[in-house]
């Protein structure tokens, strides 16, 4: 809900809309600027257009946050600290943008008592939790003690892959021998970073079927959420932005960048030199990403990277698309046993709710593995994501 | 500044393993044709007919009912030539040519392209066709030649030029012409079985005895199987879980009584084994999907096989054992599904 009217000055990290509920959270200006509209209707990368504060920056504002307010984390109650968590504006910044302070308060009957810190970058091409890890390491190890207070976890389990020993050791020389903080390095491998996959790779536990993370009291924050809140919280202020990795083909100067959270994503390309032309545009990671429709979509607080490939004219447009031959590479490659090729077979036939009744069509996260070892180019994914929207309306018909 | 026009939309994931069809059918192909090359050094102008005359009908067949059913021609995908070649190999050197057209054609159509061609096939089609020509002709199947006969490049062995529909030539007065020592037309299964006279391995494994046209070298079907597991376009578990089977039948029979029955490394190194282990139970199409599953199916046909060979009523097993395999595989997968992530015990008990 706006908190400003179009014509109003905002200065870098005023808030300028509240939060709308519980599961819910406000946000900050990202500059400072004046409101030109309040609900204007802009492109997502998801589809739907969403209304949007516009604001016009000035040309001389600088990169400093004037609007703070330094506070002492360490006499904060549990209930204070979820309250600061939301009031920063925070969501998870591995890309789904779950809103961090939701987690500090699981269901009354379940209890935190293990924090797993998610240090696997979520897919192939991305780097901005490796830099984070390294960057700014003091700020990490800052947000988990001050999550581990909100919650009530007593001990606090950071994953990294072992492609990033660099990483690890950092984390390790700067960890505070008391606190109940280890960190781990677990085998490189997609989707490590997936939750469920890192719980059961660091403490050898599942997380049940259709349930959370809470339900075997576990509670998982990606580094880059900690980072920001070990940041943020002691100064009062809102999340303005973020590590975003820019890579792929085309990309004249790849890196991480820290991104003003609103940015167009035309904006971003532009200073990084990309050649769009001949590149499809992904919000995201390659495995699960969205191509974007627009150069106008805005960086969110979700997007953790932008990657550019080759049009597919160039590489996959001309992929024939063979029957399932059961190799069973797709049983082989999906992280929660699935049988992807008894799903596509049954999605073929439009055999929707059999797929979610026998086949735990649910219990897919659309990391995809499957689509992308299938020898025969079976469009996998795609036929699970619309086997799970007729689903979806089915039931809502009912 | 950039255009929009430019943008191009795909859904996830946007990467891509570049492994096709396509190219594993073209390997498991190039696996073969080594093994082609060796049968027609061993067995002459007679094998290359062979092959020739089961592939080009194969090829010809999966054309017709690709016109007929109105679908794009398959053959390009190569899967084709497979079921082609691997025909021919398990068919004997001198087999009537006209016949083995008939097995390519059965192959095909009631094995393949009755069920709707690649992928949704339920057995083995190179082995649809030579179970059909071994009902129909039991003579000319069993019918064997020494191997490395002179002159086995210029002349065809005379069986092989039979006229359609005539009584098979006998071969054994042309074997006798070409002195070759002591042979007797008989395989190394069928002494076994019958005279309970055992091959040396070694024989086995070069594959200097008689046999069919592709089956008598152990070793190079092994080497051509290793590349394509190595190369991961075959599942290596399936050979093994065929080997493992086995010898988990053949071992303590043989230490029951040494005279009678093989020893476990005859089993593995004769007949068809080798190469039913390595490209025909390991085809994906006929065999499990799960995990577990592949193991069993392998082990199914491995027991299955020293079981037909040692107490049925033929000599050579491997084919049976893997068209009731074939045929038991969507069982095979219906009560080996893995545990999803996360499932609760209770739900997957009830």
């Amino acid at each position: 809900m706006p908190l400003v009217k179009p014509g109003q000055e905002v200065v870098r990290g005023e808030p300028i809309a509240k939060a709308g509920g519980f599961v819910s959270v406000p946000m900050h200006s990202p500059v400072t600027g004046v409101v030109k509209a309040i609900d204007e209707l802009v492109p997502t990368a998801e589809g739907p257009k969403t209304p949007a504060i516009i604001i016009d920056t000035y040309e001389a504002s600088t990169q400093q946050v004037l609007y703070d307010c330094p506070r002492d984390i360490n006499t904060m109650t549990p209930e204070e600290l979820v309250q600061a968590v939301q009031e920063s504006g925070m969501v998870g910044l591995g890309g789904a943008a779950f809103p961090s302070h939701v987690k500090l308060l699981p269901p009354k009957d379940k209890k935190i008592e293990t924090l797993v810190i998610n240090g696997c970058e979520c897919e192939p091409y991305l780097t901005c939790d490796h830099r984070v890890m390294l960057e700014q390491t003091d700020n990490l190890v800052r947000g988990i003690k001050m999550v581990m207070k909100a919650t009530g976890a007593l001990r606090a389990i950071i994953g990294v892959e072992d492609n990033k020993l660099d990483a690890v050791e950092r984390i390790r020389s700067l960890l505070p021998k008391e606190a109940g903080i280890t960190c781990e390095a677990v085998e490189t491998k997609y989707p490590q970073g997936g939750e469920k996959m890192l719980i059961t790779s660091l403490l050898g536990k599942e997380v049940p079927s259709g349930g959370i993370p809470a339900d075997i009291g576990v509670a998982v924050y990606n580094v880059g959420t900690l980072a920001q809140l070990g940041d943020l919280v002691p100064l009062s202020r809102g999340l303005i932005e973020r590590v975003v990795t820019v890579s792929g083909h085309g990309v004249e100067k790849p890196g991480n960048y820290l991104v003003p959270i609103g940015t167009q994503l035309r904006f971003l390309l532009e200073q990084v030199g990309a050649d769009v032309e001949s590149s499809e545009v992904v919000m995201g990671g390659p495995m699960m990403g969205m191509s974007t429709a627009s150069l106008d979509v805005a960086i969110t607080k979700g997007v953790s990277g932008v990657v550019l490939f080759k049009k597919p004219d160039e590489d996959l447009k001309h992929r024939t698309v063979y029957p399932c031959i059961k190799c069973s590479a797709c049983l082989d490659a999906c992280p929660v046993h699935l049988n992807p090729s008894m799903l596509g077979q049954l999605a073929d036939v439009r055999r929707y709710e059999e797929m979610e009744s026998d086949y735990h069509l649910n219990d897919c996260f659309e990391c995809g593995c499957c689509s992308y070892v299938c020898p025969s180019n079976i469009p996998l994914i795609q036929y699970f994501r619309i086997a799970k929207a007729v689903n979806r309306e089915a039931k809502t018909a009912q | 500044m950039l255009k929009k026009a430019a943008i191009e939309i795909r859904t996830s994931p946007h990467l891509k393993k570049a492994l096709s069809v396509e190219q594993i059918m073209r390997n498991v192909v190039y696996a073969l044709l080594s093994i082609c090359a060796w049968s027609v050094y061993q067995f002459g102008i007679s094998a290359l007919a062979l092959l020739l005359v089961t592939t080009l009908t194969c090829i010809l067949t999966e054309s017709f009912f690709c016109w007929m059913s109105g679908r794009p021609n398959s053959v390009k995908d190569f899967s084709v030539v497979i079921t082609g070649l691997l025909l021919a190999l398990t068919l004997p050197p001198g087999f009537p040519l006209w016949m083995a057209a008939v097995a390519g054609f059965i192959a095909i159509a009631l094995g393949k392209s009755l069920f709707g061609g690649l992928g949704f096939n339920v057995m083995n089609p190179a082995l649809i066709g030579r179970a059909f020509v071994q009902a129909a002709f039991p003579v000319a199947i069993t019918t064997w030649t020494p191997s490395f006969v002179p002159g086995r490049f210029l002349e065809f062995i005379p069986s092989s030029l039979a006229l359609p529909f005539m009584s098979p030539v006998d071969t054994s007065g042309w074997v006798k012409e070409r002195a070759v020592d002591g042979f007797t037309g008989a395989t190394p299964l069928a002494l076994q079985k019958f005279e309970h006279v055992s091959v040396d391995t070694m024989d086995l494994l070069t594959g200097t005895v008689a046999g069919s046209a592709g089956e008598t070298s152990a070793i190079i079907i092994f080497i051509c199987g290793l590349y394509l597991a190595f190369r991961k376009m075959m599942d290596w578990r399936i050979p093994a879980g065929v080997f493992a089977g086995t010898v988990l039948i053949s071992l303590p029979l043989y230490l029951i009584n040494l005279e009678i029955y093989p020893s476990p490394q005859f089993m593995l190194f004769s007949g068809g084994l080798m190469l039913g282990a390595m490209f025909m139970a390991s085809d994906m199409v006929g065999s499990p999907l799960t995990p577990k599953g592949i193991w069993l199916y392998g082990a199914v046909i491995g027991m299955l096989t020293v079981i037909i060979r040692i107490f049925g009523g033929l000599n050579e097993g491997v084919m049976y054992a893997i068209l009731v395999a074939n045929a038991l595989a969507p069982m095979i997968d219906s009560v080996t599904q893995p545990r999803i992530y996360g499932e609760r015990k209770q739900e997957a008990e009830s």
